[in-house]
Parts: C-alpha cells; structure tokens; sequence
C-alpha cells in the first residue's frame, strides 16, 4: 500500500515525541546558559602557566627553556629568557620567562605544550566562554594572565595534578645532594611521563584535594 | 519568447554558500531545463595548505592537523597518520593501544554513517528531524570522546607507538552501554526512512556508479562497495588488529544512491560487532611505546604510505623522510576528494534537485577536499 511506509515513518516520531516526556535518552538537550553540561575531568582548551607557591610570579615553574615555543605547531607562543637568575620555587636559581605571550585565538589545544614541557610548568585549563569584543590584542595572553596556581589546577584536573606532583616531588628528592643545575633534567622528566601511569594512579589520594599547594620542599 | 529560450542552457552557480553542500563547496551546473547536462565542481574555498603546514611542523606537531581533515573522523584520520609514521620508524605499537585504536575509529565510524544519514535526509527535505535522531546517537559518542580525549571533534588522541591516554574501566563501561543501546536506535532509523515510499523514489536509479566506473576513477569506501566490488582495506590489508575480528563487508547490487545509504546502514551494524569483540578482546597493559620520544622524533630517510579505512574511504598518508625532524614530502590521499571526481558521471541526466541528494551520498568533508 503506498503511504504505509510514511505512516511507519511518522509513527516513529509520534514514540519520540511522547517518549521525550517520559524518557531521559529521548530528550537530551542540554539548555546551554541556564543549564551546564559538566566538563569531564579529560577537558582540555587552553594552555595556562602553573605556579607554586602564593606568589604568581615567583612561583612560576616555567624556566623558559623555550620548548614549548619551538613544538606548538601553530606557532601561539612567544617567550623572552630572562636576564638574570632568580629563585624558583625550590629556591633553585633559574632563568625565567621576561614575556610569555599565548595567542588564544592562534592556539588549537593540542596540548603538546604541555607533553613536551619537561618542568610540568603548562598544563591545560578548562575555562570557555572567552570570547572579546575587541580583536587582537584581547586574546593575547600574558604571564600575568596565564599565571594560576597549583591548586587552580588541581581542582580542574585532580589525579593528573597529584600525578605530577607526586613525580615533582620524586624527582626533587633524587636531586637533593647534586648540584642544582637544572629541576629535572629532561631525560628523566621524560622517563617519568614515558613511565605508565598506573603506580602514579595508585598514589591519588582519590577526591581529597589539597587545601594548599605542595610545593615538594620549600 | 518561447521559441527564442528553447534549446538554451542555463547556467547555476551552485554554493558556496549552498546549505546542502556540506560546507563551502561549489559546483558550476548547465541546465537543460531542469536536467543537468554538465557539471563542474569547483574546490579550494577551504584549503589550508595543510600539506606545506605538515612539511614545516615537526612529526608530532602534524597530528593535530590531521584531526581538522575529516573532522567527523579525527580519531580515523589520527591513525591513519600515526600508521604511516610508524611504518616509516619501524615502531611497534603495545596490544592495548591497539585495541583502543579498533574501538575509537569503529565509534567514529557509527557516528559518521549516523550524521551522514542525518545529513542525507535533510537533503531530500526531511529537514530537521532524522538529523536530530542521528545527532542525538553521534552526540553519545562525541561525549565518550570528549571524556577521553580531551575533545569533542578535535581529539588529537594517537600518538606514534600508542595512544595518549589509557581509558579506565569506567570508560569503558559507559562505551559498552552506547554501543550495546546502539542498534535500538538503528532499528529505529530504519524503520523512519528505509520503507519511506518518497526516500525510495528519491534514491533509487538515481546516481548510478558501475562498478568499471567506480574502479577506474579510483573511488573507495561505502561507495565502491556499494557498486558490489568487495573491497575494504580493514580485509584487504589487516592493518591494526583487524584480521583478529570476525566481521562481514555489506555490499550492494545496483550503485544507486539507494544502496550508498543502505551500504552505511549496514556497515554499522558491522561496526557493533567489531565493538563488541574488541571490548571482549582487551586486556590491560601499556599503551605507549616508551621508546619513542616525544621531543626531537626523527625517523630514518625513507618513504612510505600509511593507509587505513576511513569511514570515507581509503585515508593515505605519503611520508618522504630524509631524515631530519621535518618530512620532506607530505601527501594525503583524501577519501572525499577522489570520491567527488565523478560527481558529473552521477549527475547527468537528473534533476537540479537529485544532485543534492547524490552529492549527500557520496559522503564529503571540505575539510579533507581542499585540505
């Protein structure tokens, strides 16, 4: 009979129709500014500078060592050494970023800023809704823009931050007696990403979060 | 009047702009009335020099380029980059992440073939609502994505020798409910358009490719299998842990628009299969290879292609290496592209209106057409 497969058709929607009152998986919108999805612990968009301590600027981790600059394959970031030495937050003297400049509207999140980065300085942050008004220099971050704490980032990503920190923390007992050159030097920063996360995983203290940042020795 | 307008052709500039050609695609078309009697594609609104890009950046940093070719398909087209890296540094790549790679580029291919039949059907006039069933489905599956991979679309997520990050036992559970609820939403799809007597007047005899066509053009993917030529690179080449599934190619009879959509239909159902072995299949382990490095990755001077089965088709990736941290030469065989060169073969002789529905069915992204 012709028609019978348009009344077929037309039953099915007549089931999704009524069955969206009743039925969660029917009716999946989500009602974006009043109503938020919640963002899986996974998120990435844009990268952001991880600092320890209370004070942003001197407690970066970044030692502008440049990596990331050469590897970001749209080219977004922009870094000057510094001059001089300063304290980082291990007390350690080290070069750090004079201008650190992220272009957000050039960056893509790839984040592999922050897989090469040896000092777990970049990591991901979850914020959206950036859009400006004006065009250019808006989206241009700086240091002091990108700048946020170690336990910003580990109440957007926690078992990776306890992660890094339990890797930090290593590394900085192992380096203790030898002379402070270098954090970590990239072999083994880089061994201990290359590592499998499972013993790491195992060491989360699941759901708590630290009050304060744990700098591994101040 | 009427005698001064007969046998005139008029010329249609269809696009870019057009909402039915799947982005900014343009076609020049002589009507006869309303009969095509030429057509001719014109592309290049959407070309990034993606290729030059991928000469410049380092190995690593092409990866996230590759996600913006298909970007239906960015875990397909991650691994047919990271397949042809890797034939090219001789790197093995550990058992889970194989399996990890089966299940995502199977979950994009349902999400896929579920949005281009979406796609399809708002073509012929069935605006809004398949499109919004089949959103629906590939929205379950961009979230298992998002939750994995960091995103929705641009997942960025394989890694030569592996795969960025593990999936957890949660994870995996979630995708086991999506992919076992997935058939109840086939069932349903099919039972919306497949008796349809308007679909079926729309599709069939419409758009035919034989299959010496199909072959001498070098079309592949659904549509090739659709002209009744068995050809499926996960068959013919086994790449990846494919030859340990036990899974069966669709294939078609007639080459109609008919059967390119049916051929997607089927292919899913295949795909579940797929899915449901591979979580049967996979055990823990590690999912990188702690021999390749993330920083300074050079492989030796050589060349080689990497090919897998998008759900578009053929996806190849052309490396010359000469060494250094950059290819030296960099080709992508995109499966949309090669598919779209015999758009004119299919149209002439139909309405204006059957070219939409038979450019919907070959399945394009501008995105991997003008790369």
């Amino acid at each position: 009979m012709t028609g019978a497969g348009i009344l077929k058709g037309m039953a099915v929607t007549a089931r999704n129709f009524v069955g969206s009152y009743f039925e969660k998986e029917r009716l999946t919108t989500v009602q974006y500014p009043e109503e938020r999805a919640p963002l899986p612990e996974n998120y990435r968009n844009f990268p952001f500078l991880v600092f320890d301590g209370d004070e942003a600027q001197a407690g970066l981790r970044c030692v502008a060592c440049q990596i990331c600059e050469k590897e970001c394959p749209p080219q977004c970031i922009y870094i000057v050494k510094s001059k001089d030495k300063k304290p980082d937050y291990m007390g350690k003297p080290q070069f750090y970023p004079a201008t650190f400049d992220i272009d957000i509207s050039v960056c893509m999140s790839c984040q592999i800023c922050v897989e090469v980065c040896p000092f777990d300085a970049i990591k991901m942050d979850k914020v959206y809704e950036l859009s400006r008004r004006e065009r250019f220099d808006a989206l241009l971050m700086d240091k002091h823009e990108l700048a946020k704490s170690n336990s910003y980032y580990h109440g957007i990503h926690p078992t990776e931050a306890t992660e890094v920190d339990t890797r930090l923390a290593e590394a900085a007992a192992k380096k203790k007696p030898a002379p402070p050159a270098t954090a970590a030097p990239p072999a083994v920063a880089a061994a201990a990403k290359a590592a499998t996360s499972a013993p790491a995983a195992e060491a989360v203290v699941s759901g708590t979060l630290p009050a304060k940042p744990t700098p591994p020795a101040t | 009047m009427s005698a001064r307008l007969e046998g005139e052709l008029l010329e249609v500039s269809m696009g870019p702009q057009h909402p039915s050609t799947h982005g900014v695609f343009r076609m020049n078309v002589a009507l006869d009335g309303e009969i095509v009697v030429k057509l001719k594609p014109v592309f290049g609104y959407l070309h990034r020099n993606h290729e030059q890009i991928g000469e410049r950046t380092s190995y690593l940093g092409t990866m996230p380029y590759t996600d913006r070719l298909d970007y239906f398909n960015s875990m397909s087209n991650n691994w047919g980059y990271a397949l042809a890296v890797e034939k090219l540094a001789g790197v093995e790549v550990p058992e889970r992440a194989q399996y990890l790679r089966v299940i995502l580029a199977e979950l994009s291919r349902l999400q896929n073939h579920a949005s281009l039949l979406g796609f399809l059907l708002s073509d012929m006039g069935a605006w809004g609502t398949p499109l919004m069933y089949a959103f629906r489905e590939r929205e379950k599956v961009l979230d298992l994505f998002e939750s994995l991979a960091g995103s929705r679309m641009m997942c960025d997520y394989m890694r030569f020798g592996g795969c960025r990050v593990d999936a957890d036992a949660a994870w995996m559970e979630r995708a086991k409910k999506i992919v076992y609820d997935f058939p109840r939403f086939l069932d349903e799809f099919e039972e919306l358009i497949l008796e349809n007597e308007i679909v079926i007047a729309r599709t069939q005899h419409v758009g035919r490719v034989s299959a010496e066509l199909a072959i001498s053009a070098g079309i592949t993917g659904p549509m090739l299998r659709a002209s009744g030529v068995n050809y499926d690179l996960r068959k013919v080449d086994g790449y990846g842990f494919y030859p340990r599934f036990k899974f069966r190619i669709p294939l078609g009879e007639h080459g109609d628009t008919y059967d390119r959509l049916m051929m997607r239909v089927l292919e899913m159902r295949e795909s579940i299969d797929i899915l449901k072995q591979a979580f049967e299949a996979i055990t823990p382990g590690p999912i990188t290879n702690p021999k390749v490095k993330v920083r300074g990755f050079r492989p030796p001077a050589g060349e080689c292609y990497g090919r897998i089965e998008g759900p578009k088709g053929e996806l190849g990736f052309y490396l010359i290496s000469d060494g250094t941290g950059t290819p030296y030469r960099y080709h992508v065989r995109a499966p949309s592209f090669i598919n779209l060169t015999i758009l004119e073969d299919m149209c002439l002789g139909h309405t204006v209106a059957d070219v939409m529905v038979i450019l919907g069915s070959i399945d394009i992204v501008m995105g991997e057409v003008d790369r």
